[in-house]
């Protein structure tokens, strides 16, 4: 058996602290701000436009020029290659030329002496705009059918006919908000130029390869030009996968047109107008479903808000029709997706990549069932769980083989006591006029992959020097997610040393080239894979010497954390290295990864777009004041599927920050837009993210246990850093089922994401009234599309 | 050219760490980051957010408190180093050992894998230092309220509440800090009785008397200098609006204005009061309006700002001023040697719009105390309960007495241009039985006190429907046998 799937570990598996903890506590760790300066280094700003859309009649400069402190300004007219950032279709140029399509798309910057400079010079630009139509939100685009790209669609079964037949029917509206990231460390980069016009950059991004490409066409230079590298980010969340790529190009041209090292960091309030967000998403549903609550047939259209360009919306969109299942088998599903584009900041990636709006839209609809039939939605929720049998293809037609959901849900009910606090939290309703109790359980399937499949691939690169030390490097970048950690214990345990021995380096075009974005939950299982393979490689040859110097066969050549034992000789790790360099064995390798089993046709709408799902469940119990809409989240339970951990103590860290983050985007984080389309929550002290007491007070959070990757994955571990989050739509419908207790659970709650105070009073207010007149109608109406 | 009645600023002088520092040609609104990350070279406290809201720039700024330290958290980026006169400024590389192993609070983080991407962990470790050398134990809640002020955003603080659970029981002393704290307190307390410090630059000023006097004839010299004190307002006109003010004279080196005064009706508090003090005085008598402060801004923020700052800088959103009209506190302003007294209601006087002099400063603001027959009460909504600005903040001062209202004063923030009572509100209670149909009454009258706004924080709607909904809070909440009225008080089933 291969090595990777024994079960005794060493190092793999142990709950090791992050590998920059002490650094991080120290204040030591280096982010691309602490980097010390370069001599004669300048300091770059954006300038952007104050219309959502709009003709650049005039853009005087003069009065920027004309600032203290002030080197250069650019335009689009400075760039030497192509005016063009954008990830995938083209469309987002550097620096807006004559056509501006959001607030705060870049117009131009100014280099400066100072960042203090820099940002009191940016405001004196003097721009005449000729105002033209602004699309703002999903409405507007969707009344004008305005796209980023064609609408699309996936389709199982017959889903018309079988809504036609069905035994209920149920209509309706899920609306979600957008997000802000709120990386603590906003976007940030350094340019160095070099001779030959080579350009060194140190960017925040999770997408170094994408910065280097990005650079090379601004810059009008081959690849091979440009070195990006990158040691750790101060948080990513996806915001700095496609979105940091305007920084980067933006230093580097100040720096190819000064001559001089420029950095550019944004101020907290141009991050937030300038890059995008989570998209929101609106979401009609049309299910048909049984008297046992069996759903029988669905249609789902679901337009989202992309902003002024594609961006990663379209493959963001698809994730959002991937999970528009979830966990539940709909045998008659048609699935329709509008990419909305508006006069907004082009959305982005944030994890979950799309897959939590689809969930948000099923999980309702589940709710709604049980509404209507009276049913506790759990026993609505098994009813309609993927078979691990049968009743087991995805709206897409892959097959899902590995469901563990049966069983992690009875485990999670019984240990969380959902049926004894149910009626726990009816006698307090009972009880309590004002305040009001809710509970949910909800499920998470995720999958996992690229659903763009040429990204699932991988590099690394190992050296053992001769005292034994071991320099790791691969593509993945380290935003906090504890992935470098994750690699060296994978490169520890293949060479049967301590994890002090494995030195972590920053990740850097010039030492694994062509990577993917550190995204879509892959980083450790792709990275983890591809460094196995390097360090594997030097392991075989450094045995093969051994048991050449021994004259014993390979296989009897013993290697443990105690040494390398082979007949009658005996090494450490470094001696065997040493004696090894000196036998002229080489001790440097790279390694490589590719996803196995995927596919996909879009055209079809056919495939196995994921290697395997990730699982989990939660529970949780809300609160709220039925005269405020105030609120708390007060009991949370976790079970959640990381197959067999790489290193539990991570683990736990991301399905507990995963959760938290997915509670703020569905409670009280919200983006709100002004009628001139400015976002007017630009900032920490009116986008509230959660603080520390809004963690719940009870929260219980457990990994399940004896259920390795059905998958040959590294070590038989899954993904984790994005399924967590969507365990907070337990959070949201815990709140909606307390609203629902306002009316006695007789009519749906109409509770739209973010569920802040304002949206829950609104929702307690509706309840009462369609409580008191039920014979309202409770579909509305949406523009056709089509 | 009449001679100036105080002498020419000393530099101001502050130590970082041990090493003592001195400034006087410097932009006088230099903010304590900068210098850190750019002429100290210590990077290891971060830019978050620069308008004092995340934390990630948290320092522990230590000043004498008797004949000990007394280390308070800060955030660094909207405080001027103008303002550090005779404090010590301790930042996260000050605190692992000379031997260079880590602090119990950095150890108690590293062990409970309390940081991820670690960009926010300085000022964590920071906040909890200050917590720490507090001495005393605190619970969950504690805890909370002193990490209120630090945003993660990838932990979900679970972690980050353990390590500051252990910090007291984990090994690894601070013994480094204890022992330069008496040579700081001697250093600071030569520092302290500089008459006048100040900083200047291309004709900008920054000043920090030391008497009550001074800072009088200061304004009368400068009648359009801003006055300062805990800056976590006047920070953001600098870090955001980026403006360049003319002159700016402090009020927090003037130990005369930084006292409270017991007096047997009222509470008298200066204007260099901090806010936690100021709340611990008046949450002391009124509960709610103690729970109000608790979550107003952050223990950073508290530990900055002020009461009478809070006042006088005439937002419509601030949440003392409704506690403040409602109970019927007056305000002593003072120009050179004149005072006068108002109420605070009567300070405000329209949307930026306040009745203050050029040359003139808030003094104090005297807190009527309880008495019998009274009740109070005052609410906060926001969509977040900690560090959020209200969206509406109501208090509730009425007096029942056998069953009927006798007077009622009713006061919100966030539901007009300016704080402001509920009058029609008012007059629907007073001398009618307490009762739902009167606060229905009134609360029905109360749509036609206010207009509010919609924005970013509430629409026009929610104001107004809280607004009277609290009302009715307050009445359910006065009877007797009443389930919990706060989701905070709420467990889970």
């Amino acid at each position: 058996m291969h090595a990777a799937f024994t079960d005794v570990t060493r190092v793999v598996a142990k709950a090791l602290p992050h590998d920059s903890a002490a650094k991080h506590v120290a204040g030591t760790a280096v982010y691309v701000d602490d980097i010390p300066e370069p001599a004669g280094l300048l300091h770059v700003q954006l300038g952007g436009s104050a219309e959502a859309h709009a003709r650049v009649v005039k853009l005087d400069l003069e009065p920027v020029r004309a600032m203290p402190g002030v080197v250069a300004v650019l335009t689009a007219a400075d760039i030497p290659g192509r005016n063009d950032v954008s990830p995938v279709a083209g469309d987002d140029p550097l620096f807006a030329d004559g056509l501006v399509e959001h607030v705060g798309q870049p117009l131009f910057a100014v280099v400066a002496r100072s960042y203090r400079e820099a940002r009191m010079a940016v405001r004196q630009a003097r721009v005449e705009y000729e105002p033209l139509p602004a699309l703002l939100d999903i409405d507007a685009a969707m009344r004008e059918k305005l796209f980023i790209s064609e609408p699309y669609e996936m389709k199982r079964g017959d889903a018309e006919r079988a809504l036609g037949r069905a035994r209920n029917r149920l209509k309706g509206r899920v609306v979600v908000g957008g997000q802000e990231h709120f990386y603590l460390e906003g976007q940030v980069a350094m340019a160095i130029p070099g001779e030959d016009g080579e350009m060194t950059v140190h960017s925040s991004t999770q997408h170094p390869s994408e910065i280097q490409h990005v650079v090379a066409r601004v810059l009008g230079l081959p690849h091979a030009r440009v070195v990006v590298e990158t040691r750790r980010m101060g948080g990513g969340f996806g915001g700095k996968e496609s979105q940091a790529s305007f920084v980067a190009a933006a230093a580097a041209l100040a720096a190819r047109v000064t001559g001089h090292p420029a950095k550019l960091r944004l101020d907290r309030d141009d991050d937030m107008t300038m890059t995008g967000k989570r998209h929101d998403f609106v979401m009609d549903y049309d299910v048909g479903f049984d008297d046992d609550g069996r759903i029988t047939g669905i249609d789902f259209a679901f337009a989202s808000r992309c902003g002024r360009s594609a961006d990663l919306s379209d493959a963001i969109n698809d994730r959002a029709m991937f999970h528009a299942d979830n966990a539940y088998y709909l045998e008659n599903a048609r699935i329709r997706s509008y990419r909305c584009k508006t006069h907004t900041v082009s959305n982005t990636a944030f994890r979950g990549f799309g897959g939590p709006q689809g969930m948000c839209a099923i999980e309702r609809v589940i709710e709604e069932i049980a509404l209507h039939l009276g049913k506790d939605p759990l026993d609505v929720r098994k009813l309609n769980l993927y078979g691990t049998t049968d009743r087991n293809v995805t709206p897409y037609y892959m097959t899902v083989e590995d469901n563990i959901l049966p069983g992690l849900i009875e485990e999670l009910e019984r240990s969380a006591e959902y049926r004894r606090r149910r009626e726990a939290v009816k006698a307090f309703n009972a009880a309590s006029p004002v305040l009001k109790k809710g509970l949910a359980l909800t499920p998470v399937k995720f999958g996992i992959s690229f659903t763009t499949t040429h990204l699932n691939q991988a590099g690394a690169l190992v050296h053992v020097y001769q005292d034994g030390s071991v320099h790791l490097n691969h593509g993945g970048t380290e935003m906090g997610q504890g992935l470098n950690i994750k690699v060296a214990q994978v490169v520890a345990e293949t060479f049967a040393i301590d994890i002090g021995q494995v030195r972590i380096t920053a990740t850097s075009t010039d030492k694994v080239p062509n990577t993917s974005a550190t995204a879509a939950s892959s980083g450790s299982d792709m990275n983890g894979m591809a460094a196995q393979a390097a360090a594997t490689a030097i392991k075989q040859r450094l045995r093969d010497f051994a048991a050449v110097t021994a004259g014993v066969p390979p296989d009897h050549v013993s290697w443990t954390a105690e040494g390398i034992t082979a007949g009658d000789r005996h090494w450490t790790f470094a001696e065997l290295a040493k004696e090894a360099y000196l036998a002229r064995i080489s001790l440097s390798s790279t390694g490589y990864y590719r996803t196995p089993k995927i596919h996909w046709n879009r055209k079809a709408a056919r495939g196995r777009p994921f290697y395997y799902f990730a699982y989990g469940a939660a529970v949780s119990e809300a609160v709220i004041d039925t005269l405020t809409g105030e609120n708390r989240i007060l009991r949370v339970d976790i079970l959640h599927d990381v197959g067999r951990s790489l290193n539990p103590a991570i683990d736990l860290g991301q399905v507990e920050g995963g959760f938290i983050q997915g509670m703020g985007w569905l409670t009280t984080e919200e983006l709100w837009f002004d009628s001139s389309g400015r976002l007017r929550t630009h900032a920490p002290s009116t986008y509230k993210i959660p603080a520390c007491s809004d963690r719940p007070p009870v929260f219980n959070i457990r990994l399940i246990e004896g259920q390795p990757n059905r998958e040959e994955t590294i070590y038989r571990s899954k993904a984790v850093g994005e399924p967590p989050l969507m365990l907070a739509i337990s959070a949201w419908l815990a709140l909606a089922d307390a609203v629902a207790a306002v009316g006695d659970h007789k009519v749906a709650p109409r509770l739209d994401a973010p569920a802040t105070p304002e949206r829950i009073l609104a929702a307690v207010c509706d309840v009462r009234r369609r409580a008191a007149a039920p014979a309202e109608a409770a579909v509305p109406e949406r523009p056709a599309a089509e | 050219m009449p001679e100036s009645p105080v002498p020419a600023p000393a530099p101001v002088r502050f130590l970082l760490g041990s090493a003592p520092v001195a400034l006087a040609d410097a932009d006088p609104t230099l903010t304590l980051l900068e210098y850190l990350r750019e002429t100290a070279g210590r990077k290891g406290t971060k830019e978050g957010c620069a308008e004092g809201d995340c934390g990630a720039c948290t320092v522990a700024v230590g000043e004498p408190d008797g004949d000990r330290m007394r280390w308070r958290a800060m955030n660094a980026c909207i405080l001027f180093v103008g303002a550090l006169h005779g404090r010590q400024v301790l930042t996260v590389e000050d605190l692992p050992a000379p031997d260079g192993s880590l602090h119990p609070v950095q150890q108690a983080m590293v062990e409970n894998h309390a940081s991820q991407c670690g960009f926010c962990t300085p000022g964590f470790v920071m906040s909890l230092f200050a917590l720490y050398r507090q001495g005393r134990r605190v619970g969950r809640r504690g805890i909370g309220d002193a990490l209120a002020g630090n945003l993660c955003r990838c932990t979900g603080y679970g972690p980050i509440l353990a390590a500051a659970e252990a910090m007291w029981e984990t090994p690894g002393r601070d013994d480094h800090i204890a022992r330069q704290a008496e040579a700081a307190r001697t250093a600071l307390e030569e520092m302290a009785a500089e008459p006048l410090v100040g900083l200047a630059r291309d004709g900008r000023r920054f000043l920090a008397p030391r008497t009550a006097d001074q800072l009088a004839a200061l304004l009368l010299e400068h009648p359009d200098a801003v006055v300062l004190s805990g800056g976590t307002d006047v920070g953001l006109w600098v870090t955001k609006q980026l403006r360049q003010l003319p002159t700016i004279v402090h009020t927090g080196r003037v130990a005369e204005l930084a006292r409270i005064e017991d007096g047997p009706d009222a509470l008298i508090i200066g204007a260099a009061v901090r806010l936690s003090e100021a709340a611990t005085a008046i949450g002391a008598l009124y509960p709610d309006f103690g729970e109000v402060f608790r979550r107003y801004g952050s223990a950073q923020v508290r530990n900055a700002g002020t009461l009478c700052g809070n006042v006088a800088n005439g937002s419509p959103i601030g949440d003392s001023p409704p506690g403040l009209i409602a109970l019927g506190a007056e305000m002593t302003l003072r120009r050179g040697d004149t005072r006068r007294r108002i109420p605070v209601e009567a300070f405000f006087i329209d949307y930026g719009k306040q009745d203050r002099q050029p040359s003139e400063f808030v003094e104090s603001i005297t807190v009527p105390k309880p008495r019998p027959g009274w009740l109070f009460r005052m609410f906060k909504l926001s969509k977040r309960f900690d560090q959020d600005i209200s969206a509406v903040c109501g208090a509730f001062h009425l007096e029942v007495a056998d069953g009927t209202v006798r007077s009622a004063r009713v006061a919100y923030g966030g539901m007009a241009a300016t704080p402001r009572r509920a009058l029609r509100a008012e007059a629907a209670l007073v001398g009618r039985p307490w009762s739902e149909p009167t606060v229905r009454a009134a609360m029905a009258a109360m749509a036609e006190d206010f207009a509010p706004i919609t924005d970013m924080r509430a629409s026009a709607w929610y104001r107004q429907e809280a607004a009277a909904n609290l009302l009715l809070k307050v009445y359910l909440d006065s009877r007797d046998g009443g389930a919990p009225s706060s989701v905070l008080d709420c467990e889970a089933a």
